[in-house]
């Protein structure tokens, strides 16, 4: 448990390859493989890759995670996150 | 014979909450979905959008009360910002669902956008085809019985057949879109018939959405009875942007008040206008 419980994987951001991740610790967050802490949460990636958690959402395995549930949903190995906001369109 | 001439289309009501009473020009106005009063009936798409700072000038051109946006992973370049600007003018927030090829892509699209921006409204767009990107029918019925289930104001953007928007009203659509031709196309209304058959047995209100080209397809929707008007690449990839936001606003207006004065009928011969009686022997 460092300062920084989510880290991106050194040098597989864009050609993730599963090998090169601890298998207990890799998810998948929009496309890219990460390395989080035991215990980090949905809230921790949240806080990592948002400048402000105003307009988003997260899926989780392709479920809602309501922005009420992030900080006590624990991240597991293998967990595949879309983190998603605003874009134009339509 | 009333002194007002009929129409292909018949006249007075076109969708819910529009009843059209003369009398009460106000009440005429409003365009209701779902029980909301929307202060415009032109709907305002973000995409294409060259810029924040030209979509600000182009949601107050064009007086949009109702923009959509699209929901895209977060980044770093800075995606989210356009909620501020609609925020910031007033304007609501209009989720689609674009991209989604099957009815569960779309469902967790809407429950995402649901969560992200605190609204049930979804744009339903389900999408069959790459290259023309029309809407498939099975898979967006299936979404929108589903999303209407879960309590969501649900605006299907549907192809221009009557008896697919019926069934979309039927599984409990709050408004539907039928599109004119291809999105992004800018071919106008393929099937003027349709749209107008879709708006005279509609209940709900009907938003002719996809294909305009130019401010006066904007115009013919209304005419031929459309509740409102969603108008996207034509303006934000125009020459000018804000001036076309200017344009359409005025051109939804217009086809708003020709439809209520009540067109003449077509007819294949001429008939004077100026009086046949009393002309000097020559």
């Amino acid at each position: 448990m460092g300062e920084t419980p989510v880290q991106e994987v050194p040098g597989v951001g864009a050609s993730p390859s599963p090998s090169q991740v601890p298998s207990d610790l890799g998810v998948v967050m929009n496309g890219h493989e990460f390395v989080v802490a035991p215990g980090a949460t949905v809230a921790d990636l949240v806080r990592t890759w948002c400048p402000s958690p105003d307009g988003i959402a997260v899926a989780r395995n392709r479920e809602v995670v309501p922005r009420s549930q992030w900080g006590s949903t624990p991240l597991a190995a293998g967990d595949v996150v879309e983190i998603v906001t605003a874009a134009a369109g339509g | 014979m009333s002194g007002r001439p009929s129409t292909a289309t018949g006249d007075a009501t076109t969708a819910g909450g529009d009843a059209t009473t003369e009398a009460d020009p106000a009440a005429a106005a409003a365009f209701t979905v779902a029980g909301r009063a929307l202060g415009s009936r032109l709907v305002l798409g973000t995409g294409g959008i060259a810029s924040l700072e030209v979509l600000d000038a182009v949601v107050e051109a064009s007086g949009s009360s109702l923009a959509t946006v699209a929901l895209r992973r977060v980044d770093a370049a800075g995606r989210g910002g356009i909620l501020d600007v609609l925020r910031a003018r007033g304007v609501a927030v209009l989720p689609n669902t674009a991209g989604c090829f099957t009815a569960a892509e779309a469902v967790l699209t809407a429950k995402l956008a649901r969560e992200a921006f605190d609204t049930d409204w979804v744009k339903l767009e389900v999408i069959g085809d790459e290259d023309t990107l029309l809407p498939d029918a099975v898979e967006l019925l299936d979404a929108a019985e589903q999303l209407c289930d879960q309590g969501f104001v649900v605006l299907p953007y549907t192809t221009d057949d009557p008896v697919l928007a019926r069934r979309l009203e039927q599984v409990g659509c709050a408004a539907v879109m039928p599109l004119g031709s291809p999105i992004g196309s800018g071919l106008g209304i393929r099937n003027p018939h349709n749209i107008a058959l879709i708006a005279e047995r509609s209940s709900v209100p009907v938003v002719l959405d996809a294909g305009i080209g130019t401010a006066s397809d904007a115009t013919l929707a209304m005419e031929l009875g459309c509740a409102a008007v969603m108008v996207a690449t034509a303006i934000t990839r125009s020459r000018q942007p804000v001036r076309m936001a200017g344009a359409f606003r005025a051109a939804v207006e217009a086809g708003w008040q020709a439809r209520r004065a009540g067109r003449i009928p077509r007819r294949y011969l001429a008939r004077a206008s100026s009086p046949v009686e009393g002309m000097p022997e020559l």
